[in-house]
């Protein structure tokens, strides 16, 4: 049905574009987005020039002033159509997971085409060198930049570095100058093209592109290390192709090339690269130093994080250096001083509109390749796209060899010949390549050539290497990234582990990164922290994860629920649950498992993070997730049905813990704490009245470090309430377990936000109260994991109250 | 400060370097590293460890430094600890810290990867007892957050108690009621940890150069 719908609503619009554009052709030229949209300017009349001779003698009724809206008219259809590709893609979900995105868009951007051939029209030539430079590229670049997995990334900050700068040249220079070698050869007939002109074309098809390449990596669970290599390569290529990209177009406009010019050359090369690093790290921390003083004008944040980096983008452009790593540099330090000061609501804006604009960007620019293609005129020759294709795979894959050949000793993980393998052949060519070539100067002789050489390249990898490369990957089974076991403990053994090897690092009086890293932690907490973060707060980077993984968890419980559940019976059945709820305290080992539960969950998820930052066209999910702190009533609705939290973000690992037992009777004496774990509910009561407090008022998040720590005990102990009773209800042990272990993990979860935000009655709450606070267990503890067994309701409203009952 | 092998001690190094893995000029400049801690002297005390400046900021200071004198480092089956090493134990700590060579077998790397772990291990079971208890390991979370100032040793207790629960389901997965845990054993230990790429991660370049001067 929807899809009848969809088809439909394509169709039409593609009506709508062909015959703007006729009328557009019409009137008089396709403007050019930057230049000529003047000439239409003149028309300038209210009445339009439907009636030019009228006079004034009748009103109209109905007057049609197109060329006044043509161009934004015309954008607006455009991206609307590219959009609706991108909805329509996922009516089948298949199709995504075999074919990339990329591939499909090209396809509807052929199709498009073609039709727009067949009547005779031109594409509009909306895509000027300026309209790429200034507004498409730096979007896509800062969504890469700006959901760059931080960490990962640094830690393979040589490696990346290497592959992008040096594989990048290797690429060029050597496609350029074995095509240079073929050109020489008379049978082909392309001898008039020079060696400055191939290094263009070959600069211009050796910038790679990641996008169906990460999302077919995040899918097959890929080892983090590759996924990384490539995305920064990918990031960092894109810079050092458009530095020689602009290097050889003013190099083949020379005649005479001296080696002078050639060592200037390779001078500004640096010059270009590393004053774009600064550049972006001025603009990042001025960026973030005006964060700091936002906290009363909320709106504008995010306003100011994309002027900032637009700004090192263009400002770098004005001084002609490399813009793109001014604006990834700038959006690497900016992110993680702003993501402190910020409000949440600004930090999912920001997130959201990157994603959305860099997203459109790529998708247009695909989307207009595939028009392209069958627009415009080619000059094909056979033999110098077949070799330049050729050279490309081949260069590639020798140059990925060389460079990981020279580069695995400095590494503590080498990659071996698979992975090597899946680095070379997921070197596909993409929307950069195709900007650069279309937006050649004319006075480069063979442009046509190099248009058409770049299109079949791009169109070669994209759709055969690009639908090939999830099999491949498979079958070859790379190696694998493993998320299972990615818990607490293995980040509390991971942090130890650092230290002591820093630890020793200092006693044997060497350095090595964890020293950097440490020296850089230190003045990162002591200076910089403090000049650049509202509130700050020194933290562990272990409670720091703590904070992130409860909101995370929260978040996902939160988010995965859909359904509209009337607020009234959760509100309702809250406050009962809280009143009747006033079992005794008892052991701890079910605190502590539902604690541990939440943070395992929790951890995994902060785990996973690195991972879900991959998919070049979906949000990471703790932004989807953080938003859910804003939906007060939906989030406390859907925090009841304690639905699937666990597949949709492949927490299967939880699954792992289930099993459990229902271990409330872990004897007090010999699980050593349990003694105490009574005086513990207390104690943290009024950490976590306060902590309950805050949420409402602050929207910092820094003001949450420590309470949910708190708050998890009070969680617990009400949960084990509940365990108890269940147990005593069912004597079902295993799911029992699961349940209340979904449900305290979601109980503390709903408690941290949603019970804190709509119920009142907690604040300054009786000690008590507080204690049972947790909303309704039973909703929860119903609810089966693995939606096997358990007549457990939770999952239908309807049988919402009816849990009440069993309360006692 | 290239080489400086003087012919006595020579043969000396030698059988360290079999022992340990070490290379001759890196058994060297940590002879030298272990001189100027220890003022020149034979043995080295736990105070020596003080004078490293950066130290003083780790979190878990002291049980590094504990683990220079711990015995059960040094040999398989020591207990106790020692009031002053000499350059040999303090090499065989540091061994500990070695890459594996590129070309290992698996079996080799297993060990290596037991080794590294057999460390950590012996790092937090201060008592040995053979498993790290919850206390021990509440006393490791502390220390380890000690750092961050405001928190509450509550919070810490959580924390450990949370992971102590993880690796209980692990190792034990289901258990009986009346069956407690009573710490992690080197079993499960590794169990847990399997999945951290120790012999890759836990590594120091011990280079062939010197840079004690550089360095206090």
């Amino acid at each position: 049905m929807p899809y009848v719908f969809y088809l439909r609503a394509i169709h039409f619009l593609m009506l709508c574009e062909i015959l703007s554009l006729g009328y557009g052709a019409n009137v008089g030229m396709l403007p050019k987005a930057t230049g000529t949209s003047s000439s239409n300017l003149p028309q300038w009349s209210p009445k339009g020039d439907a009636h030019p001779d009228s006079g004034a003698s009748t009103l109209p009724l109905f007057t049609l002033n197109y060329p006044r809206v043509q161009i934004p008219l015309e954008i607006t259809l455009w991206v609307l159509l590219a959009s609706f590709a991108k909805i329509g893609f996922h009516v089948y979900h298949k199709i995504t997971v075999w074919v990339p995105e990329s591939c499909l868009l090209i396809s509807i951007g052929l199709i498009v085409g073609g039709i727009m051939h067949s009547v005779h029209e031109e594409p509009p030539a909306v895509l000027t060198s300026n309209m790429f430079f200034l507004y498409m590229l730096p979007l896509i670049v800062l969504d890469s930049g700006y959901f760059m997995p931080t960490r990962p990334f640094f830690e393979n900050f040589g490696t990346v570095l290497w592959f992008a700068v040096v594989g990048t040249l290797w690429n060029s220079i050597g496609i350029g100058i074995s095509l240079f070698a073929i050109c020489q050869i008379e049978a082909f007939g392309v001898q008039d093209i020079n060696l400055q002109e191939n290094l263009l074309f070959a600069s211009i098809i050796s910038a790679v592109e990641p996008v169906a390449v990460l999302t077919v990596f995040e899918d097959i669970s890929i080892h983090e290390q590759l996924y990384i290599v490539v995305f920064g390569e990918c990031l960092f290529n894109d810079a050092v192709t458009v530095v020689l990209y602009n290097l050889f177009n003013h190099v083949a406009e020379l005649h005479v090339v001296e080696a002078g010019d050639v060592f200037l050359g390779i001078a500004r090369f640096f010059v270009v690269g590393l004053g774009g690093m600064l550049f972006g790290l001025l603009f990042g921390f001025v960026a973030a130093f005006t964060t700091r003083f936002t906290g009363k004008v909320r709106e504008i944040e995010p306003l100011i994080i994309f002027l900032y980096s637009y700004l090192a983008y263009l400002i770098a452009e004005l001084v002609a250096i490399s813009s793109i790593m001014a604006i990834v540099t700038c959006a690497l330090t900016m992110k993680y001083y702003v993501e402190e000061n910020v409000s949440q609501r600004s930090c999912t804006t920001i997130r959201h509109v990157i994603k959305m604009v860099g997203s459109v960007s790529e998708t247009l620019i695909f989307f207009f390749l595939g028009v392209v293609t069958i627009t415009t005129d080619h000059e094909w020759n056979w033999g110098y796209i077949l070799f330049s294709l050729l050279f490309t795979l081949l260069w590639r894959g020798l140059g990925i060899l060389v460079l990981t050949q020279i580069i695995n000793p400095f590494r503590t993980i080498p990659f071996n010949f698979k992975d090597q393998f899946g680095l070379a052949f997921c070197g596909l060519r993409g929307a950069v390549s195709f900007a650069l070539a279309y937006t050649l100067p004319d006075s480069i002789g063979p442009k046509k050539l190099f248009i058409t050489g770049t299109i079949v390249i791009i169109i070669f990898t994209v759709f055969i290497q690009g639908i090939t490369i999830r099999p491949l990957l498979k079958l070859m089974n790379v190696r694998k990234t493993n998320r299972n076991l990615e818990t607490i403990n293995v980040e509390i053994h991971k942090r130890l582990m650092e230290h002591t090897v820093a630890g020793i690092e200092d006693l044997c009086g060497q350095w090595s990164h964890y020293y950097w890293k440490d020296k850089f932690m230190k003045f990162n907490n002591r200076f910089i922290r403090k000049i650049l973060i509202r509130d700050n707060r020194p933290e562990s980077s272990i409670v720091a994860l703590y904070k992130k993984l409860e909101l995370q968890n929260t978040m996902e419980i939160l988010d995965s629920m859909t359904g509209d559940i009337s607020a009234t019976p959760s509100l309702i059945s809250l406050h009962e649950e809280r009143k009747n709820a006033s079992k005794s305290r008892k052991v701890l080992p079910s605190d502590v498992r539902n604690m541990h539960e939440l943070l395992s969950k929790n951890m995994y998820k902060i785990r996973q993070r690195t991972v879900s930052y991959t998919n070049k066209h979906s949000l990471p999910n703790d932004v989807t997730a953080k938003e859910i702190l804003i939906r007060r009533h939906t989030s406390l609705r859907r925090s009841l049905r304690a639905g699937s939290f666990h597949s949709p973000h492949g927490n299967k690992a939880s699954q792992k813990f289930l099993s459990l037992p229902v271990n409330s009777r872990l004897p007090p004496g010999r699980f050593s704490h349990a003694g105490d774990g009574d005086n513990e509910p207390e104690m943290n009561l009024s950490s976590v009245s306060s902590m309950f407090r805050h949420p409402q008022r602050s929207s910092s998040r820094t003001t949450i470090p420590l309470r949910p720590l708190g708050s998890l005990k009070v969680v617990s102990s009400s949960v084990k309430v509940v365990d108890e009773e269940n147990e005593k209800q069912r004597g079902y042990r295993s799911s029992h377990l699961r349940s209340s272990f979904t449900s305290s993990a979601q109980q503390s979860s709903r408690s941290l936000y949603g019970s804190t935000r709509n119920i009142s009655d907690e604040d300054g709450g009786s000690e008590h109260e507080e204690q049972e606070s947790p909303p309704d267990p039973h909703a929860w503890v119903q609810d089966p994991q693995n939606n096997s067994d358990m007549q457990h309701p939770l999952l239908r409203r309807s049988q919402w109250p009816p849990q009440k009952p069993q309360d006692e | 400060m290239g080489s400086f092998q003087s012919l006595p001690f020579d043969h000396h190094y030698r059988t360290l370097s079999k022992k340990t893995g070490f290379s001759l000029e890196q058994i060297g400049i940590l002879h030298n590293r272990f001189k100027q801690l220890s003022l020149n002297e034979e043995t080295l005390r736990r105070d020596d460890f003080n004078k490293v400046q950066d130290l003083k900021d780790n979190p878990i200071r002291s049980q590094i430094v504990e683990a220079f004198f711990d015995r059960r480092n040094f040999q398989k089956d020591g207990v106790g600890s020692m009031e002053e090493i000499g350059f040999e134990e303090f090499l065989t700590v540091m061994s500990y810290f070695r890459a594996p060579a590129l070309h290992t077998t698996e079996e080799q790397r297993e060990e290596i990867r037991r080794a590294k772990l057999r460390f950590l291990f012996n790092m937090h079971d201060t008592d040995n007892d053979g498993t790290i208890t919850l206390e021990e390991y509440r006393h490791v979370v502390e220390e380890l957050l000690s750092r961050s100032g405001s928190l509450g040793k509550e919070t810490a207790k959580g924390i450990a108690d949370a992971a102590m629960l993880e690796v209980a389901s692990i190792s034990v997965g289901h258990m009986a009621p009346d069956e407690f845990y009573e710490g992690i054993t080197f079993e499960d230990f590794l169990k847990i940890l399997k999945e951290l790429e120790i012999e890759t991660r836990m590594n120091i370049r011990f280079l062939n150069m010197d840079t004690t001067v550089l360095c206090k």
